[in-house]
């Protein structure tokens, strides 16, 4: 699949690539943080028959939606198998004390048996991370485990 | 009454008067500034409440407003887009200088008012509003179409044609003998050189200088620097306007972005003081006379921009449609017009010069949205067919 990237000189950017069923899509970034989404017409293809103005919070919540949950989905289907497994989704926030620190600094394995199955950072998912990534505030992290242990988690990520 | 007591209910009528009109314009759709400039013509002299006290203190904000207006013009670009849109798209540009700016002086040379006219004129024809033609597009939803890089583009390059077009018309109007005259265009000319290429390698020291966290402190500096600017060039005859342009210029990423925020407002207040004070200078008796030259004036200039939009956009292999949108959205006039106007009337070229240009950018500032909008079913019926 080939993106195509265009310069809109005093406006922003605009992305576009064609679906494999030839509809063809694409992202106009503007400066102030507002992102449309766009669908182009099949009969003129050259003009937008569509567009959803999304601002900021809006476009990462599309963007959320459209990538990093089939990673969450699948864990929560792996928890409906198994009696008791929990998979809950913590933030970082900004006053965390593990904000900028590397993973294993939290040593959350060791203190409630909880595993940190992935990081989710603006959209992308860092699967398996080892000890040595750094977290950062505003991630997501991914935690599988009891309803006790993962609770615990929540706890040291937002208080140490 | 007290001088200032007058001064403020006048002001005050006039910006409330400004804001309804501004709410019928939204409402309709349209954009509000040939509103503005009828209700200039509706309180200047030969008008129906001619304002008599606060015509100096709308001056200077009229003055203000350019300023304003082409700073935050200059804030929208970065340096290396200009660079981009002269290489990239220099012959569309030509081509877009040459067939529009053509209209406006050849009609200047017909009615005999003189080469200094005729290149005023030329300004006042060649021109697209990048502002109402950046709301068409976004409006119509047309801002992720394939044509609509080719249209940024050009008026990137009629924005950087002004660039160096406001010095020389500035010269021109001074009435200097031809050596004062040449000497001054070179003066005019480096200064704007020296000015590209230090926003362009040294952008960053001067956004060093005037960063700041605090937002109060950042719109006091980019106003100051912006008017010491401005107030620098227009003393060495490069015209304020192009002097806070380059300033804008000079500024590029999240620091442009956060000064246009904060500029914004304070920039819609003076610039609809600009279109006011450019309708009190004008007597609406005088436009009647010329309203049918003005007609004339801005449906040629709609075909040749009609055919600079094609032109430009079959360059870059856009189909019928889209060309025929390109062209299109380029036909709007409005705040760069009037500015060229406003200094040749303040030169005195010809008295007529202020009414032909003020009817024109009426015509032209109101139909050229209303037709993009007309003509989209027929350009889709057009793709549809193809």
């Amino acid at each position: 699949m080939e993106v195509e990237q265009t310069a809109l000189p005093g406006i922003g950017l605009r992305h576009d690539f064609t679906t494999r069923k030839g509809q063809r899509v694409g992202v106009v970034s503007h400066r102030t943080g507002r992102r449309d989404l766009v669908i182009y017409d099949k009969e003129d293809p050259d003009a937008v028959c569509q567009t959803v103005k999304l601002n900021d919070e809006e476009a990462d919540a599309l963007a959320e939606l459209l990538g990093a949950p089939r990673i969450v989905a699948r864990l929560n289907q792996l928890h409906q198998q198994v009696e008791g497994l929990v998979s809950v989704q913590l933030p970082i926030p900004a006053g965390s004390p593990y904000a900028g620190r590397p993973m294993g600094d939290a040593r959350v394995r060791t203190r409630t048996s909880a595993s940190i199955v992935a990081v989710v950072r603006s959209g992308q998912v860092f699967a398996s991370p080892g000890p040595d990534f750094p977290f950062s505030a505003g991630d997501i992290v991914v935690v599988v485990g009891g309803e006790e242990s993962t609770a615990e988690v929540a706890d040291i990520l937002a208080n140490g | 009454m007290h001088h200032t007591a007058i001064v403020f209910l006048e002001f005050g009528a006039v910006l409330l008067g400004l804001g309804i009109l501004g709410a019928l314009a939204l409402r309709g759709g349209i954009s509000p500034i040939p509103l503005y400039l009828i209700a200039g013509l509706a309180f200047g002299t030969g008008g129906v409440l001619p304002l008599a006290t606060s015509t100096d203190f709308l001056e200077i904000g009229s003055e203000l407003g350019v300023v304003l207006l082409l700073l935050t013009l200059g804030l929208e670009y970065n340096a290396d887009e200009l660079v981009t849109s002269l290489t990239g798209n220099a012959r569309a540009g030509i081509v877009d200088l040459v067939l529009n700016a053509a209209p406006g002086a050849i009609c200047a040379l017909l009615l005999g008012w003189g080469p200094v006219a005729a290149v005023a004129m030329a300004g006042v024809t060649y021109a697209t509003s990048s502002g109402i033609t950046a709301k068409v597009l976004s409006d119509l939803g047309w801002l992720g179409n394939r044509e609509t890089p080719t249209v940024l583009s050009l008026l990137v390059f009629e924005d950087l044609t002004m660039a160096v077009y406001l010095p020389v018309l500035t010269t021109l109007l001074a009435g200097l003998s031809f050596v004062q005259g040449a000497v001054s265009v070179g003066i005019a000319l480096l200064t704007v050189s020296v000015v590209l290429v230090v926003a362009l390698r040294f952008g960053r020291f001067i956004e060093a200088f005037v960063r700041s966290p605090n937002s109060e402190v950042l719109l006091l500096k980019v106003v100051g620097l912006a008017l010491l600017v401005a107030g620098l060039a227009q003393q060495l005859q490069v015209s304020a306007a192009v002097g806070a342009f380059l300033v804008g210029i000079a500024l590029s990423g999240q620091l442009a972005e956060d000064a246009h925020a904060l500029l914004a407002p304070l920039r819609d207040l003076f610039a609809a003081v600009f279109f006011v004070f450019f309708g009190l200078q004008t007597d609406p008796a005088k436009i009647l006379p010329v309203a049918g030259l003005a007609a004339l004036l801005a449906l040629v200039s709609m075909i040749t921009k009609l055919l600079t939009g094609m032109y430009a956009a079959r360059r870059a292999g856009i189909a019928k449609a889209g060309q025929a949108r390109a062209g299109i959205a380029l036909i709007p006039r409005g705040e760069f017009n009037i500015v060229i106007a406003g200094l040749a009337v303040g030169a005195g070229v010809h008295p007529d010069l202020g009414a032909l240009a003020a009817a024109y950018v009426l015509i032209l500032a109101a139909f050229g949205p209303l037709a993009a909008k007309l003509v989209q079913p027929f350009i889709t019926s057009i793709a549809k067919r193809a």
